[in-house]
């Protein structure tokens, strides 16, 4: 629409993604739901593929050649990821299942060595529940306390008292990036004021690592979480970046296989960092395919992700605004450079489950629910909302075919 | 294919836009039960009077959901109104039974087998058979049956 440059072409972006060709009720489909996952390009289905046709076995133990192979495969995915986010060294790169299972980690593993009762937490009303009840369940088992940053009315971070939440407290966990209001958030400023109070910081960053350009250094965030699937790569992939001297100290999360040096009769020693984290065979296939995913995404440039992201959110919150004035409401931040693609809406008066009903007749695919935010619901008075995310590979013609699916919903349900 | 007017007929529709006994009971002497739709978004909370001969006197209903879920409901709270607890029971297999869920009544469990439900008219609520041909969407139609038998089981024990 002419207000920023946009430097992604997303139709051609679709040609790398086989999935976007399919068709929905005779429709094109239009896929609008990529907070919740992302679709994979090509290039990730051929590395699993590839790995699982050519070089399949086990890592870290065999001898023979592709073996060596598969291990060098994985730990070299494992370095682009480090590449990916700047983290000074492979070993502060662990693999999860998925960033829930990284903040449950850090709880686990850091909280339980550091943490007891009446130690404050510091969240904030807009979490995601990966990044709610694993400390709610901290609070139950050693009666730590809960503090919470609340939100202004754009739905932005409110840090009026930023400084007295965080007196006292030893963690500050927040995300940066709602992956219900788009809200981006202040994040070393979070993290500043987080070591001043004397307190590590965990970011979530599953809705911000796949859409920006990521350098652990500049966050100056001691833990970050994000999930392979929300950034073209498979599922049943996450990380947790940590730093080395939080890590080195903290005790194992899952004891078993590659996570140990020795074990005998009467104890066991743990592994260096990373496998120290990372026990039982790991998701090699999966682990193969995020870093395919790292060099897709590198090769698109992430500068070039955000700025395709500005562009069309700008398009989108112009073009949703002019064609449906008062009949729609999206949540969030209303100026661009403060969000991301995921705009939740209320349209009509009409729920959300029967909105995104009506989209799928014309094969528009949004999300209907509470997104896995159920106190942010609470506060903003609703059960639930729609929500409509975009990614490197929608284009406008994606919005256009939104604007037009919600135009037929109204008609469908008018009195 | 089926369609959206499969899913959304006009009587359901009619109930979304103007529900049934909407509103509260005051508890005691009436049970009041939540529910929550696991597909998410849809809440409902129902307030029970039950009298001595184990009728419902009266119903209603609160919480917010999608048109399915509220038309289900208040659909329902027409149905059982000064029916007997054997009653709904019946109303309740024969409902679901229209949406493809065969509860054994001995353990409770679910399958999807077709069963033969009891002789029971069903009236408003066949308008919700069309739901059965959009699975997702069986939850949002079943939400206030489930909360109800939860609530009268609850009931039924505290008196």
């Amino acid at each position: 629409m002419g207000m920023s440059t946009d430097p992604i072409d997303g139709t051609s972006m679709k040609s790398d993604f086989p999935l976007l060709e399919r068709e929905v009720r005779g429709k094109r489909i239009v896929y609008l739901d990529s907070a919740a996952t992302s679709q994979k390009p090509v290039q990730v289905l051929e590395a699993m593929d590839h790995y699982y046709r050519t070089i399949n076995s086990n890592v870290h133990r065999g001898v023979y050649a592709i073996a060596e192979e598969a291990t060098n495969e994985m730990e070299r995915a494992r370095e682009s990821v480090r590449r990916f986010i700047n983290a000074k060294s492979a070993s502060e790169i662990i693999f999860t299942k998925n960033a829930t299972e990284s903040i449950n980690l850090v709880a686990f593993s850091w909280g339980r060595a550091n943490l007891s009762a009446g130690d404050v937490v510091v969240l904030s009303h807009m979490e995601h529940h990966a990044n709610i009840v694993p400390w709610h369940m901290l609070v139950a088992e050693r009666g730590i306390e809960l503090r919470w940053i609340p939100l202004d009315e754009q739905g932005r971070l409110d840090l009026t008292n930023l400084d007295s939440l965080l007196e006292g407290a030893k963690v500050l966990s927040v995300t940066a990036m709602s992956n219900v209001l788009g809200t981006l958030t202040p994040v070393r400023t979070l993290t500043d004021a987080a070591r001043a109070a004397g307190a590590i910081s965990i970011i979530d960053g599953c809705q911000s690592v796949p859409h920006s350009a990521t350098d652990v250094q500049a966050l100056g965030a001691d833990f970050l979480a994000f999930s392979g699937h929300k950034m073209c790569g498979p599922t049943g992939i996450g990380v947790l970046y940590g730093r080395e001297e939080l890590l080195e100290a903290m005790p194992p999360f899952l004891g078993g296989g590659e996570m140990i040096r020795d074990v005998r009769l009467d104890g066991f020693t743990t592994n260096d960092l990373p496998w120290k984290f990372e026990a039982g065979t790991p998701p090699i296939a999966e682990i193969i395919g995020l870093g395919a995913a790292v060099e897709w995404l590198e090769g698109v440039g992430m500068d070039n992700v955000r700025s395709h992201e500005i562009a069309l959110t700008d398009y989108t919150l112009t073009t949703l605004g002019e064609r449906f004035g008062e009949r729609i409401s999206i949540y969030g931040p209303s100026d661009s450079a403060e969000r991301g693609g995921v705009f939740s809406f209320a349209f009509d008066g009409l729920h959300p489950h029967d909105i995104s009903q009506v989209l799928d007749e014309h094969a528009v695919c949004v999300r209907a629910g509470h997104h896995c935010a159920k106190p942010l619901m609470r506060i903003l008075g609703i059960g639930a909302t729609a929500r409509a995310s975009i990614y490197v590979y929608n284009d406008t013609p994606d919005i256009d075919a939104l604007a037009d699916a919600l135009e037929a919903t109204g008609a469908f349900f008018a009195l | 294919m089926p369609g959206l007017e499969d899913l959304y007929r006009e009587i359901i529709l009619d109930h979304y836009r103007n529900p049934l006994n909407r509103g509260e009971l005051e508890t005691p002497p009436a049970h009041r039960v939540e529910g929550f739709n696991p597909l998410c978004g849809d809440e409902i909370v129902l307030y029970l009077d039950l009298d001595t001969e184990g009728c419902v006197a009266d119903i209603r209903i609160g919480g917010q959901g999608c048109s399915i879920s509220q038309s289900s409901a208040s659909m329902m709270s027409a149905a059982v109104k000064g029916k007997t607890i054997a009653e709904i029971d019946d109303l309740t297999r024969a409902f679901k039974a229209m949406m493809s869920i065969h509860e054994n009544s001995l353990e409770g469990a679910e399958t999807t087998e077709p069963i033969d439900a009891p002789e029971v008219k069903l009236g408003d609520l066949e308008a919700l058979r069309g739901v059965v041909k959009f699975p997702v969407r069986i939850k949002c139609a079943t939400l206030a049956w489930n909360t109800l038998a939860q609530g009268i089981a609850e009931a039924s024990t505290a008196s």
